[in-house]
C-alpha cells in the first residue's frame, strides 16, 4: 500500500488551472520531490495535500484512508504533518515551548485546566527530541521571535517532527538558507530518511538530487515526467520544459 | 544523560506578575478598615463596585489578552447576573449560590450559542457580531415589563448565603466580593498556565501554525468564551447586591466598551492588569467626576495618552518603572 496516493487532482482560481490532472504515488520511505519552475502550482498541490486548500475534483488517500475532505487538524491526527515555505511560529513562546505545544496536540487532551503545563517532563522531553533531530536544542530557552531566519526554519522542521508524522510534507524547507546552514540543513534531512516518508519542494536542485529518491516535474500544475533523478534528469520533456532554463549539477 | 536533563528552565514569567496581584489583594483587605476611619461608609460601596467590575475586566481578558477575542457583548453577562439575582428574589431564591448558579447556566447557554456563531468571523467583525448579541440581550431586557422594562427593578433585599442575611451589612459584601474576586483570579491564573491556556495563546500567537500541529481552533476559542462569559455573569450577581437595584443599564454597550477600556488600560493579557485598570478607571471616573461635569473629556485624554505612551497599559507602565524589560 502506498503511503500517499494522489488521483487526479485538479484544482482551479477563476480560468488559471493550478493543478491539471495530478496523480501521484508516493510510497513507505521514498524522498519525493516535486519541482518545477515558479508558478507551476508546487504550494498549491501542497496546500491540497495538507488540507488547507480543498481540490475541484480527485481523490487524496493516506495509508489507504480517503482524507480528501478531512481537514487540516484531523490530518495530523492521522500522521501528516507539513512544513511552510513561510516560517509560520508562535512568536512570543520560546522554542521548546513551540515544539512542547506540538507534541501535546498528539499526547492527552488539552481540556485539561488546572496542572502547569510548562513541568510536563513528558512533553518537554519528547520537544527536546525534535529539537535535537532539526539541530535547534541549543536554542530551547529562546523566544521564538529572537531567532534568525536559519533557526527558524529549523524550528519549522522541528514543529512538524514533533507530530510524529508517517508523511512530512516539506514546502521549501531551504528557502532563504544558503551556505554552511544549506548543507548541515540537507545533512539533518537525509539523517530521517527511512524514518519517515518525505514530499519535498525545493527550488535548490544540490538538495533535491541529494535527497530525493524520487522527483516529479510540475509544469503549469501538471506533472510531465516522474521518475529516479537519474531517469528525470535525462528525460528530454524536462530539459526542454524545465531544468534547461536553470543551472544543472553535473 | 537523560531527555529531561536538558530541558532548560523556564523564566518565570508570571511570577512578578502575581506578585503584583498579591499586592493589591492586601491593598484591598485593608480598604475597609481605612474607610471606617475616614467615617464615609458610602466609599465601601463604590470599592464594592470597582472590585465587581475587577471581576468582570479580568474574565474579558481570558478571552481578549489571552485568546485574541475582542467580544463587545460582555455586558450582557453583566446582565444575566444582576437579572438572575432580581428575577430568581422575586420567587423568593435569596440564596447567592442559586443565583450565582442561574446566572451561569444563562451566561453559559448564551456564550456557547452566540459564540459558536460570532467565532465563525473574524476581527472587526466578531467585535459587530458579539456587539450585535448584546444588544439584542439589552433590548430583551428593556422589553421585560415584570422587572421595570427601561427603569429598572429595585430589589427588596440583597442575596442570602445559606439562609443568612449577612450580605445586609456593606462591609460583608465587599469581603464577599474580594473573595470571589481572589478565588477567581486564582482559577483564571491555573487556566492560564494549563494545557488549555497554552492552546488558547497559542492560537493567538498564530491560529494557521495550531492548526499544522493538529490544533482546531474553533473549539477552544468557544470553550473560552464561555468560562469568560459566566465569570462575568457572577460579577453581575455582586454588583446587584451593590447596587440593590438591576436595570438594562448594565448591559448596554456602553458597558462593554467601559469593560475593554478597563483591559486595555491595565494591559491586555495579564490578568493582574485587568483588577488594575478596573480600579483606576472607576477610581479616575469617581475623582474627576468630583472635580468637573465634562469628566470623560479628561478621561479620555488619559487614555489616548495612555495608549500612546504605554501600549501595555498599567503593566507596561509598573514593569518599565521597575526596570524589568521582557
Amino acid at each position: 500500500m502506498s503511503r500517499l496516493e494522489i488521483t487526479q487532482l485538479n484544482k482551479s482560481f477563476g480560468a488559471l488551472k493550478v493543478t491539471d490532472d495530478v496523480s501521484l504515488n508516493v510510497e513507505p520511505g521514498e524522498v519525493h520531490a516535486i519541482i518545477g519552475p515558479n508558478g507551476a502550482g508546487k504550494t498549491t498541490l501542497i496546500a491540497q495535500l495538507s488540507g488547507e486548500l480543498r481540490p475541484d475534483s480527485g481523490r487524496i488517500v493516506l495509508d489507504g484512508r480517503d482524507i480528501t475532505q478531512t481537514s487540516m487538524p484531523e490530518r495530523v491526527h492521522l500522521g501528516l504533518a507539513r512544513s511552510f515555505q513561510i516560517t509560520q511560529v508562535l512568536p512570543s513562546f520560546t522554542v521548546l515551548d513551540n515544539v512542547a505545544l506540538a507534541v501535546q496536540a498528539r499526547q492527552g487532551s488539552s481540556y485539561r485546566f488546572f496542572g502547569n503545563v510548562a513541568s510536563e517532563e513528558a512533553l518537554n522531553a519528547a520537544a527536546m527530541r525534535a529539537l535535537r533531530d532539526a539541530g535547534l536544542e541549543d536554542r530551547a530557552g529562546a523566544r521564538a521571535s529572537a531567532l534568525s531566519h536559519g533557526e527558524h526554519r529549523r524550528l519549522e522542521l522541528a514543529c512538524a517532527l514533533a507530530t510524529e508524522p508517517q508523511l512530512l510534507l516539506l514546502d521549501e524547507p531551504l528557502a532563504g538558507v544558503g551556505g554552511e546552514d544549506a548543507e548541515a540543513f540537507i545533512a539533518r534531512l537525509r539523517a530521517l530518511r527511512g524514518r519517515l516518508t518525505m514530499v519535498l519542494i525545493e527550488h535548490d536542485m544540490d538538495a533535491v538530487f541529494a535527497l530525493a529518491t524520487r522527483l516529479s516535474v510540475l509544469v503549469y500544475g501538471r506533472i510531465i515526467a516522474t521518475g529516479t533523478p537519474e531517469e528525470v534528469r535525462s528525460d528530454p520533456a524536462v530539459r526542454a520544459a524545465y531544468l534547461g532554463e536553470e543551472e544543472m549539477p553535473a | 544523560m537523560t531527555a529531561a536533563t536538558a530541558v532548560p528552565t523556564r523564566a518565570p514569567a508570571l511570577a512578578p506578575r502575581l506578585k503584583a496581584a498579591l499586592v493589591l489583594f492586601v491593598l484591598f483587605a485593608l480598604v475597609p478598615p481605612v474607610v471606617m476611619a475616614a467615617d464615609d461608609p458610602f466609599l465601601i460601596l463604590i470599592a464594592t463596585r470597582i472590585l465587581a467590575y475587577a471581576i468582570a475586566a479580568m474574565a474579558l481578558d481570558l478571552i481578549l489578552g489571552y485568546g485574541a477575542m475582542v467580544s463587545f457583548g460582555h455586558a450582557a453577562y453583566l446582565g444575566f447576573g444582576t437579572y438572575a439575582v432580581a428575577i430568581l428574589s422575586s420567587y423568593g431564591v435569596t440564596d447567592i449560590f442559586v443565583q450565582m448558579l442561574g446566572a451561569v447556566l444563562v451566561s453559559a447557554l448564551f456564550a456557547l450559542v452566540t459564540g459558536a456563531i460570532s467565532l465563525r468571523t473574524r476581527g472587526v467583525y466578531f467585535i459587530m457580531i458579539t456587539l450585535a448579541f448584546g444588544q439584542m440581550a439589552f433590548f430583551f431586557f428593556i422589553s421585560l415589563s415584570a422587572y421595570g422594562g427601561d427603569d429598572g427593578y429595585g430589589l427588596s433585599q440583597r442575596s442570602t448565603v445559606l439562609g443568612s442575611a449577612i450580605l445586609e451589612n456593606d462591609v460583608t459584601l465587599y469581603y464577599a466580593t474580594l473573595a470571589v474576586l481572589i478565588a477567581l483570579f486564582a482559577l483564571c491564573h491555573r487556566i492560564v498556565g494549563s494545557r488549555f491556556g497554552r492552546v488558547l495563546t497559542g492560537i493567538r500567537e498564530n491560529p494557521v501554525r495550531m492548526e499544522a500541529i493538529g490544533f482546531s481552533p474553533f473549539r477552544y476559542q468557544l470553550t473560552a468564551f464561555v468560562i469568560s462569559g459566566c465569570m462575568t455573569s457572577l460579577a453581575g450577581v455582586l454588583l446587584a447586591n451593590q447596587a440593590e437595584f438591576v436595570s438594562p443599564a448594565f448591559m448596554s454597550w456602553h458597558r462593554s466598551g467601559e469593560l475593554i477600556v478597563m483591559v486595555v488600560l491595565g494591559g491586555i493579557g495579564t490578568l493582574t492588569g485587568a483588577i488594575g485598570g478596573a480600579v483606576a478607571a472607576l477610581l479616575l471616573e469617581e475623582v474627576l467626576g468630583m472635580l468637573t461635569e465634562h469628566w470623560q473629556l479628561w478621561f479620555g485624554i488619559f487614555l489616548v495618552l495612555m495608549v500612546l505612551f504605554s501600549p501595555r497599559g498599567i503593566t507596561g507602565l509598573v514593569e518599565q518603572m521597575r526596570g524589568r524589560r521582557e
